[in-house]
């Protein structure tokens, strides 16, 4: 069906993979880069608008995952390059597909074990409790030295895809797009199952999900373990995109980030995180070229964003989104 | 470890805690009154630092830095409030998050811009130089003490304030029923600002005492948001009794947790390790405290009548 926010991210799509080709064909390397860093911010805030767009679920705490999984990717690259065993005498691994299984294994569990405890308060309290806890992982990155604790870690060669040259800066984005267009069709995915209605079912009204014999406790938990897979995954590409992983990555700063993605594209909707991350970074590019006092601008805009254009960069361009 | 050790530890939490408390209130009084989570609480306890240090060193007096702190604080918050904080009371959490993450960029920026990156130093004021002997022989700096006794003070004065005047019953008024206050006359807008703006002086005021401690800097007030979060959650929203014993049992255990956790651990393993684990495990917690008093009680342990 070809509705105006179907063309709309069609065209965001289509753009995201053609500005950085038809940037390389002119040998402008670094708006690459720049297009990579895109697509993974747009994967993390996917990740969270599972939580935060289908589910209500304000988490002010995703910075946690992305980090995790960020770390993850840095102590098997390590772990492979020293050839120590990491844990148990399960060795390292610079093996991306294999990376990104365990970076989505820990964030999840961590996930469900935030979740646990967070999910049974709601409003308020929950986004302050995923901030603390968020912070609870940060200040363990920071104080355990064996890992870089404050300096962070380097990753010294990229991580290997099979069949891949990974260290070219456009087959490492062609991974990174073809990672977040499977990571929004899942999305869809989820979004239109039977967990994904009752999900949506659980923000809009919880005593009549509860009262057709649905635990939304259950279904949120579940949801909020898959959104952190998701960010994790992100964080395992961004470590790889940087080379280098810190607790910069698990600050409370990026968890803003994340919710600032979602709400400049519009909240709740697919392509919302895409647009959000597009119009971040080259916010902080366009701006950071400008003045070193970006952020000042940054934030006077995204209050103007809040304040008076709820709807995001989505709902100027393809109107106010179908469902509340 | 000696027992005079401990004391003076004891005293470090408590001293904390009560630096806490003051952002703490602030927090929860907004947050009950105008149910308004506001992140960019730790910006005005930057700005009171900021304002104490930089009249601190253009008079020479402490005193004079600590009254200019209180009063930019409270006007920084009063300006926040009419220009942005106002058009956000009936938006959801979401925004009011967003919106006050956007006025940290704002004002941390912004600070930078007035000062430079580099940070600004506050002395203790003569007064309060010097050290008292603890029993057990130790020393302890006048300063600390003092912090403890103001932060009593300001409890003692909230207390009263918001138990025995006209406007603290308008302020529990607000808390409770919103719109009957408004339909019986009270002006609810000029209350808010006022309440933004006490919240705001409460902060500005620990950053100030807190200035004289450690150096000025952008960013200072944010890892004591976080904090007072924690700080909040544990206590109950929106219950300043909440607050008080939130604080301190925060400001405590995360002191004694640092000072005490390696030492135990140093009865089990090496040194060296019980130093890495002990202070790995202290800097987590006070979080896990969180945790465990969340599980137990997920609205807090005084937990607001209407939230």
């Amino acid at each position: 069906m070809l509705t105006r926010e179907n063309l709309v991210n069609l065209v965001l799509a289509v753009l995201l993979l053609v500005v950085p080709l038809a940037a390389y064909a002119s040998g402008q390397p670094f708006y690459v880069t720049l297009a990579t860093r895109v697509a993974i911010l747009a994967l993390a805030a996917t990740g969270l608008n599972l939580a935060l767009g289908l589910g209500g679920l304000v988490s002010f705490g995703h910075a946690a995952f992305f980090g995790i999984g960020g770390y993850a990717a840095g102590i098997l690259a390590t772990h492979s390059f020293s050839g120590e065993p990491v844990l148990l005498g399960l060795p390292g691994t610079n093996q991306m597909l294999v990376i990104w299984l365990v970076a989505m294994l820990v964030a999840g569990i961590t996930g469900l074990l935030i979740g646990l405890i967070s999910l049974r308060t709601s409003g308020v309290y929950f986004i302050m409790i995923t901030l603390a806890f968020a912070q609870m992982v940060y200040y363990f990155a920071i104080s355990w030295p064996a890992y870089g604790g404050e300096d962070g870690l380097s990753i010294l060669v990229r991580n290997q895809f099979p069949g891949v040259n990974t260290m070219k800066p456009l087959s490492f984005f062609l991974i990174c797009y073809v990672v977040l267009i499977a990571a929004l069709a899942f999305f869809v995915l989820i979004r239109n199952s039977r967990f994904g209605s009752a999900l949506q079912a659980a923000r809009q009204n919880e005593v009549r999900v509860a009262t057709v014999g649905i635990a939304p406790y259950r279904i949120r938990l579940v949801a909020f373990a898959i959104s952190a897979a998701m960010t994790g995954l992100a964080g395992a590409l961004f470590a790889d995109l940087n080379r280098f992983v810190s607790p910069s990555m698990l600050s409370w700063h990026m968890s803003g980030e994340l919710i600032v993605l979602i709400i400049l594209g519009g909240t709740g909707r697919l392509f919302g995180p895409l647009a959000g991350a597009a119009l971040f970074v080259v916010f902080e590019y366009l701006l950071g070229g400008l003045t070193e006092r970006w952020q000042f601008f940054l934030g006077l805009i995204l209050l103007g964003t809040v304040l008076f254009a709820r709807g995001g960069l989505l709902g100027l361009l393809a109107g106010k989104a179908r469902h509340g | 470890m000696t027992l005079a050790l401990a004391l003076e530890q004891l005293l470090n939490g408590l001293q904390l805690g009560v630096m806490l408390f003051l952002m703490a209130a602030g927090l929860t009084l907004i947050f009950g009154v105008m149910g308004l989570i506001n992140l960019a609480h730790g910006s005005l306890y930057m700005v009171g630092a900021f304002a104490c240090a930089a009249v601190a060193s253009a008079t020479g007096s402490f005193w004079i830095g600590l009254v200019a702190s209180l009063a930019c604080a409270a006007a920084a918050g009063a300006i926040v409030e009419l220009l942005v904080i106002r058009r956000l009371y009936d938006r959801d959490h979401l925004d009011q998050v967003l919106a006050t993450f956007a006025l940290i960029l704002i004002f941390s920026e912004g600070t930078r811009w007035l000062f430079g990156s580099f940070p600004l130093y506050l002395d203790i004021p003569p007064l309060l130089q010097g050290a008292v002997a603890l029993p057990g022989g130790a020393q302890y700096p006048l300063y600390r003490l003092a912090i403890i006794a103001a932060g009593a003070l300001v409890a003692f004065g909230l207390y009263l304030l918001i138990g025995k005047t006209r406007l603290g019953m308008r302020i529990r008024a607000g808390e409770s029923d919103r719109e009957m206050i408004g339909a019986l006359g009270v002006d609810i807008r000029t209350l808010y600002t006022v309440v933004f703006a006490l919240g705001a002086a409460l902060a500005g005021l620990a950053g100030a005492m807190v200035g004289a401690l450690q150096s000025v800097q952008v960013g200072m007030g944010e890892p004591v948001l976080i904090l007072a979060f924690v700080v909040i959650v544990i206590g109950g929203i929106g219950s300043i009794k909440g607050a008080l014993l939130g604080a301190l049992l925060v400001g405590v255990v995360d002191t004694m947790g640092r000072f005490l956790l390696p030492q135990m651990l140093a009865l089990f393993v090496p040194p060296s390790q019980a130093g890495l684990i002990g202070g790995a495990a202290a800097s987590m917690l006070i979080y896990v405290m969180m945790a465990i008093i969340l599980a137990v009680k997920p609205r807090g342990l005084f937990p607001a009548a209407h939230a």
